[in-house]
């Protein structure tokens, strides 16, 4: 029997004590429903959503400004496509475009100074969302609009970083046996971040990559070293002890760490990024968004701190299905609620 | 939203790079990280951020040889 094999038969047949394990990441979420790793694993192993996908983490008071922003004469919203159908307190980046709003979805943020290069006479903002592993990117396209010398793009930040959630998550849960750090995250952080906070919480940090196997070797890494501190990192061929320092540098630039709000976390000190004041000619009124409407009946803020699954929302399925999503959860495809919804992903 | 790619550098043009994903060609913006023809990348939203180890098939061996201590 190859490794993998012995892994996935262990896992399976494990009868020990009930395990609980995190992952922080909303792609680790998708990653894991579209591989099935529920399906291969030991009933009493249960994975749990944590609060990384960054359009579930975003607050709707951000979402009302880009709303605002869109339906602004002569200025266009850049946004990636999830955070388009994400409700705000009134209505979501696509309702704003039907009432005649310009928004506009974009692989790349690097693509948004090239458009407000080429269209010098219109504004442009850009949604900028995202953890560690996106940052970087924003501080690129700050480069980039600065050597152009582009006036007609600014970011709306709403940047959050992890370790500070992670802790959060810890002080006010305790039932997790470990977590699954973050992959891409860790690329830019470098996997001693963790070691750090596997020091501090006394939980085992496993980073890991994307694919079946390297989950699957992540989740019984985890369940070799339940309960006691501890770092392994099966995803070494991107990610190393120190990360990207250039990455981080780039960020050092243009950001500066922030208080930030979560949706239905509230303000949690130190886990944003913002821009320098400095840079703050290219900010398009990100200071002070903090207001979270949570839609009537939605439950996403137990679901993103791991408290509840989504099939314990009581509009799960019902009310709230991806066609008609109630919460954030149920709009990103890295969200808990849509992960579960599409993929049959139960807990047990 | 933090999902990232490999491909491999095919192009290089200052920080400018068309990095190749099984037959499929992108832009990229190469200034995160150091970078040359050939090398294995990650993308994340259009910028490469980090190098990769060349050798796909030994990611596994890797993999394994990390969590060969642990018992369940
Ligand atoms: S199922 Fe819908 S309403 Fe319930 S928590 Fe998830 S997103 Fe919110």
């Amino acid at each position: 029997m190859n490794k993998l094999e012995l892994i996935k038969e262990k896992l399976k047949d494990y009868d020990g004590e009930e395990l609980r394990f995190m992952e922080v990441c909303g792609t680790h979420t998708a990653a894991i429903s579209e591989n099935g790793i529920h399906g291969m694993i030991s009933p009493k192993i249960h994975l749990i959503s944590g609060p990384g996908c960054p359009v579930c983490v975003t607050v709707t008071a951000v979402i009302d400004r880009l709303t605002e922003l869109s339906l602004t004469e002569n200025t266009t919203v850049l946004t990636f496509g999830d955070l388009i159908r994400v409700r705000g307190s009134k209505m979501s980046l696509a309702d704003a475009r039907a009432m005649g709003g310009r928004v506009e979805m974009l692989y790349s943020p690097m693509d948004a100074v090239k458009m407000a290069a080429k269209n010098p006479d219109r504004n442009y903002v850009f949604a900028a969302i995202g953890f560690e592993t996106t940052t970087p990117v924003y501080a690129m396209v700050l480069k980039e609009i600065i050597a152009q010398d582009v006036h007609n793009l600014k970011l709306l930040t709403s940047l959050k970083t992890m370790p500070e959630v992670i802790r959060w998550v810890c002080k006010n849960t305790d039932n997790i046996d470990g977590f699954l750090a973050p992959g891409h995250v860790s690329v830019i952080t470098g996997s001693d971040l963790f070691k750090q906070l596997s020091e501090e919480t006394g939980l085992p940090f496993v980073v890991a990559g994307f694919d079946g196997p390297g989950l699957l070797a992540a989740v019984y890494a985890l369940c070799g070293m339940r309960d006691k501190p501890g770092l392994k990192n099966v995803y070494k061929s991107a990610v190393s002890e120190n990360g990207n320092e250039s990455a981080r540098e780039a960020v050092e630039e243009f950001f500066e760490p922030c208080d930030a709000s979560w949706r239905g976390m509230g303000m949690i000190p130190g886990s944003g990024m913002r821009l320098k004041e400095k840079y703050g000619e290219y900010d398009a009124g990100s200071y002070g968004l903090d207001e979270d409407h949570m839609p009537p009946g939605c439950s996403c803020a137990r679901v993103l701190t791991g408290e509840i699954s989504p099939e314990e929302c009581p509009l799960f399925g019902k009310k709230c299905t991806p066609e008609d999503a109630h919460g954030a959860c149920m709009v990103s495809t890295e969200g808990s609620c849509y992960n579960y919804y599409i993929s049959g992903r139960k807990k047990r | 939203m933090c999902v990232a790619i490999p491909g491999r550098i095919v192009e290089l043009n200052g920080t400018k790079a068309t990095v190749d994903f099984s037959g499929n060609t992108v832009e990229a913006e190469a200034g995160l990280v150091k970078v040359k023809i050939g090398d294995r990348v990650l993308v994340h939203a259009g910028c490469i951020i980090q190098t990769m180890s060349d050798d796909e098939a030994d990611e596994m061996e890797e993999l394994f040889r990390e969590i060969e201590d642990i018992q369940i």
